[in-house]
């Protein structure tokens, strides 16, 4: 995972609330064999519509998503979030996440800001004025900066101090690297071990 | 100094912390044994790639081929694409990162659960994860196994070691002898039945006793296998000779000192005397009837003697609305006689019930009888060599003379992710392990029910137990 201290990209307006985890990426997806390429099957039902956000040229190389409360609900498909950030987002700023969708985020690198629902208005109407405007998200500021619009975001500390340190799970882990080592010359020696295969005598 | 008196889970979770969780931070585990197949593993793979990492340990991975794979023609090319594509990815992920596999034709394929016990790599006191909730299965050994998810399989894949949240403990005491004809998946349909199916959440479930103790390896296997279905992270049975005298002289067995200083330490994985359960459940085994289900979770079962149960025979209105589903999707009438209730299908097989001991009692019982008319049964055994095995004390030719199919092994009807599925509306016994709506085939009725069930099921056509076949 990258280390995440700011980042500027287009930001996208999604006028809706709600977003469930099976309109970000529906269910036929789901027997996919790769964790990768999703970004065809992010909001794949709403860009069947010409008119859908995502499916104006401003907006095609968006990458930071604001977004109506409720962001991520229903099922709790990783799946989401990989095509989130197959198609490029790296940020969704909400008044409010599904908490699970929320946690698979984190680990795979993907911000979510909670911000008021006021500063959402502020955000798309400035949005809308300017389509492809770019936004600044500041995570060690908590602060999300688009032209003279500056709005606070929530993160609480454990994720933001992983995504500053580019830490998934795995990485976490290995930072107990001399742990595992010395855990792992203690083993004893009649341990099952898979190789060299044996067969039946 | 007095040692704080612990329980064997306890025991075996102490002795595989790598990193103890500081303020509600999860402890880190040291994982032991990773199984691995296609359905789940794909993703975890992919990650690794992403993110540049190696497997950490090939040497303690194993991978097997089995919820997707056909139980016939198995030498031609799987038909349906989305399967192939499944294990042709865990064959090429297999190779690509060192680890040792066991595909479709090979002696060692088989369902995931029952190769690793088959080869000897399931041991007392070690740590097995797989990506499949039927992990719980290795308990039976004294090990302490748990299903785990996609993102977790990657997570020991890259450091052999996964982050886990403390547990409950909860005793379920069998005291008693079982009477002819109720077997070890009797208990443990009752024992769900008994606690319902999140009855376990958040436990590591033991289970003691003398019933228990009299038990063989495979017949402990049944039971831990379905820990899952009454919500449980584990289950365990603390090992004994009858677990040493399994183990010996399998091929990953511990040999010579080895075995000496295994065995020495196996010992000490019994639950203190002192040591004090979060819960505790008992069971009476002397009086313990063949148990099957009824509805649509394996907590709804009753004895095969029994009737089909009223929603106004549950108290909590949960249990009832459940009930009035369940009857409704089951198409059955409250107050029906279990033993009158018709089968299409008898489907003996899964990692629950499909080890030789199985097979063998299920064939004792076929031998020379004459198979329900209209019924179709299969016989899928766990794995290639248990077919084998089977095929050289011929209870292949028991199973067709008497009109059942004898099938390659795998996880088949169990969950029908390959051809081998109920069509809507048909009603099975099964020996699997769960019976929801749609597990079988889609509209596709189950009833959980023992080896020996399912074979007097087939000879009489009705839910049957051995003791319903005097004077057939
Ligand atoms: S036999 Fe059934 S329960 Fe067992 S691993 Fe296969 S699909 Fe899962």
């Amino acid at each position: 995972m990258d280390k995440f201290t700011t980042f500027t990209g287009v930001a996208v307006p999604l006028r809706r609330s709600n977003v469930d985890t099976d309109q970000i990426i529906p269910a036929v997806f789901l027997k996919r064999i790769t964790k990768t390429g999703f970004e065809d099957a992010l909001f794949s039902s709403w860009r069947a519509d010409p008119e859908f956000v995502l499916n104006q040229a401003p907006y095609q190389h968006g990458q930071v998503l604001v977004a109506g409360s409720d962001f991520g609900t229903g099922s709790s498909r990783e799946h989401a979030v990989w095509a989130l950030r197959d198609y490029g987002f790296k940020v969704v700023l909400s008044p409010k996440f599904a908490d699970i969708f929320r946690g698979n985020s984190g680990k795979q690198g993907l911000l979510t800001g909670v911000i008021s629902e006021n500063d959402t208005e502020r955000l798309w109407s400035a949005i809308e004025a300017n389509p492809g405007v770019e936004i600044t998200v500041d995570l060690e500021a908590r602060k999300a900066h688009l032209g003279d619009i500056t709005v606070s975001f929530d993160i609480d500390d454990y994720t933001r101090w992983r995504l500053m340190e580019g830490l998934d799970d795995i990485g976490l882990t290995l930072k107990n690297e001399t742990d595992i080592t010395e855990f792992e010359s203690k083993r004893p020696a009649w341990m099952p071990k898979t190789l060299p295969a044996k067969g039946n005598k | 100094m007095t040692v704080k008196p612990l329980t064997i889970a306890e025991k075996v979770w102490n002795d595989h912390l790598v990193v103890k969780g500081e303020a509600g931070a999860p402890d880190l585990l040291y994982i032991d044994l990773h199984l691995i197949h296609e359905v789940t593993s794909p993703q975890a793979f992919d990650g690794l790639r992403l993110a540049g990492r190696p497997v950490r340990r090939p040497d303690l991975t194993i991978a097997t081929e089995d919820h997707n794979t056909p139980t016939l023609d198995i030498d031609k090319p799987i038909a349906d694409l989305t399967s192939r594509t499944q294990i042709e990815a865990l064959r090429h992920n297999a190779k690509e990162f060192g680890i040792r596999i066991h595909s479709l034709g090979d002696i060692d394929q088989g369902i995931v659960h029952v190769v690793g016990p088959q080869l000897g790599l399931t041991m007392p006191g070690i740590t097995v994860v797989c990506g499949d909730s039927h992990t719980s299965t290795h308990g039976a050994f004294g090990a302490l196994a748990m299903g785990i998810g996609t993102s977790e399989v990657e997570h020991v894949l890259a450091t052999q070691t996964l982050p886990l949240k403390p547990f409950k403990t909860m005793a379920i005491n069998v005291e008693g002898t079982l009477r002819p004809g109720v077997t070890s998946k009797d208990i443990i349909l009752a024992v769900i039945a008994k606690i319902g199916t999140g009855g376990g959440q958040g436990y590591v479930l033991e289970y003691r006793g003398s019933a228990i103790r009299a038990l063989s390896m495979e017949a402990r296997m049944t039971i831990c296998n379905m820990s899952i279905e009454a919500g449980a992270r584990a289950g365990m049975v603390a090992p004994d000779q009858i677990t040493f005298d399994y183990l010996k002289g399998k091929p990953h067995a511990p040999e010579g000192k080895d075995w000496d200083d295994a065995v020495e330490y196996w010992k000490s994985l019994v639950t203190d005397d002192e040591a004090v359960f979060d819960e505790e459940v008992f069971l009476d085994a002397n009086t313990l009837e063949p148990f099957v289900t009824w509805g649509t979770n394996p907590g709804q079962g009753v004895s095969l003697s029994d009737v089909v149960p009223k929603p106004e025979d549950y108290l909590d209105a949960n249990d009832q609305a459940a009930a009035i589903r369940a009857l409704e999707y089951m198409d059955l009438v409250p107050g029906t006689k279990m033993k009158d209730i018709k089968i299409d299908t008898v489907f003996l097989g899964s990692c629950t019930n499909s080890r030789i001991e199985d097979l063998r009692s299920a064939a004792e019982i076929l031998k020379g009888q004459k198979k329900a008319a209209g019924l179709r049964m299969i016989v899928v055994p766990g794995s290639a060599r248990v077919r084998l095995q089977a095929e050289q004390e011929g209870l292949d030719l028991i199973f067709k003379d008497f009109g059942a199919e004898w099938r390659f092994a795998g996880c088949s009807m169990c969950l029908g992710m390959n051809p081998d599925q109920l069509a809507p509306g048909e009603r099975a016994a099964s020996t699997s392990n769960r019976n929801f709506e749609g597990r079988q085939g889609k509209g596709a009725r189950t009833h959980l029910v023992s080896p020996l069930v399912a074979a007097a099921t087939a000879i009489r056509g009705t839910l049957s137990s051995p003791s319903d076949l005097v004077g057939n």
